[in-house]
């Protein structure tokens, strides 16, 4: 089947039926982690998504690639530096990471597959880079890393690294279900002048292209995510921002608790993949 | 304020406009399917110039989104919206003028942006800079440039 097939003029809901366009290949990284690119939604999403898909399945081959190899990952080298500063001392007292948590690939390997997460002491849904950063300051006395900050960044891939292959279970009821719900929310909110929500283009029109992009369905299990359009890892609440930002509208900030919502909704609706970060994107 | 942006809207377009005629964005008058009758401008739409909206992602970018075999030299056409083919000759010159002015008016559902609106958003930036508007919006194209894509799409007739 190709492409131009699934040229219409009435956009996603036409495609339902399409099996996956970009490649026949699986996904499997340094050929034993096996991920799923392509699941049955969860029961919350209410039969918005017929399938729900791994960004690597609109993704060319040669950027496909990149992922299935730690070699050819490009972002293994921040989750080396991740790795390093999680067994270094810093701060006031004198800890590491490894001194509380133990080594990373034990403690660490279902964090990334359930967070944003509710955190009972603090009252909140907290994500991955919350918490570190309440670690850094609040155990360790010292500096936080600050949100989608580069060694933020590397620290998150690494965590999400361990945890590669772990099916994406994030909770949406109990404490956090106020917070999904005006994650969901904002989801379908229609900002800026363009008057475009997330459901816009990554609900109604994922598959198809606006220009020369092909749009996905905008899951996150790939985050922290490396993109080949600025050479660098890439941070969900950055994402967020950007797209927000391509609508002309007033964005939110990154570690906003609009974000952090929206963060844990948009995961929710990937439940059911695998983790991937860091996965490799346009 | 309406007058502000017609005014700033018809020095943009230079010399020959009458701004009498200009209908400001929240001026607009719809009919029952979202169609607009009056021109926004009074001054017949230039086909070429409308061509050059459409394909140019500084102005209109529709490319980004439509699909027309009339402008194949330019790469990549989108296919969000409905291919533009033919579409001179099944819609009217009204239809086509109140889908550009604001198409939730025709399709409520439309993802399409209304490019003659200047109120009524949510959290409005200041163009792509992801921060606040200050001050009033321009809409998204001109009265004039509307007028000019309507013409560029009476000619699309297959």
């Amino acid at each position: 089947m190709t492409l131009t097939t699934f040229k219409t003029a009435v956009c996603g809901l036409a495609l339902l039926a399409a099996p996956l366009a970009a490649s026949a290949e699986d996904l499997v990284v340094n050929g034993e982690i096996e991920m799923i690119t392509e699941a049955e939604p969860a029961a919350h999403l209410d039969g918005a998504l017929p399938t729900v898909r791994s960004g690597w399945t609109f993704r060319s081959s040669e950027t496909q690639q990149l992922q299935m190899d730690d070699f050819e990952n490009p972002a293994m080298i921040d989750v080396d530096n991740g790795m390093a500063a999680w067994n270094a001392a810093e701060g006031a007292e004198g800890k590491s990471c490894a001194d509380c948590h133990g080594a990373m690939d034990e403690s660490m390997e279902m964090v990334r597959a359930t967070y944003p997460k509710w955190n009972e002491e603090a009252g909140e849904v907290r994500n991955i880079q919350m918490q570190i950063d309440d670690c850094r300051v609040n155990q360790m006395g010292a500096e936080p890393y600050g949100v989608d900050s580069r060694p933020m960044l590397a620290m998150e891939a690494a965590i999400s690294s361990v945890g590669r292959g772990q099916v994406v279970d994030v909770a949406v009821d109990g404490p956090a279900a106020e917070t999904w719900e005006m994650g969901k929310e904002l989801y379908y909110t229609r900002f800026g002048q363009l008057e475009l929500s997330c459901a816009s283009c990554h609900e109604l029109n994922y598959d198809n292209y606006i220009r020369a992009d092909h749009l996905s369905q905008g899951q996150i299990n790939g985050f922290p995510t490396y993109r080949l359009k600025n050479a660098r890892l890439n941070g969900t609440h950055s994402r967020f921002r950007g797209c927000i930002r391509d609508t002309r509208a007033e964005t939110f900030s990154v570690g906003s608790p609009e974000f952090v919502a929206l963060e844990l909704y948009v995961a929710s609706r990937g439940n059911g993949l695998t983790v991937e970060g860091p996965a490799v994107r346009n | 304020m309406k007058r502000t942006i017609a005014l700033a809207a018809g020095m943009a377009m230079g010399a020959g406009m009458a701004l009498a005629d200009m209908v400001a964005p929240a001026d607009v008058t719809f009919g029952d399917y979202g169609d607009v009758e009056q021109s926004l401008t009074g001054v017949p739409g230039d086909p070429e110039a409308g061509r050059e909206v459409m394909v140019s992602k500084s102005i209109g970018n529709c490319v980004s989104c439509h699909a027309a075999e009339d402008y194949a030299d330019v790469p990549f056409h989108g296919e969000v919206g409905p291919a533009l083919d033919g579409i001179g000759e099944y819609r009217t010159e009204a239809e086509l003028r109140g889908i550009l002015v604001n198409a939730k008016m025709t399709f409520p559902e439309s993802v399409m942006p209304a490019f003659y609106k200047v109120e009524g958003f949510t959290r409005p930036g200041n163009a792509y800079t992801g921060k606040a508007a200050e001050g009033p919006l321009d809409p998204l194209l001109t009265a004039q440039q509307i007028e000019d894509v309507v013409a560029y799409l009476m000619t699309l007739t297959d």
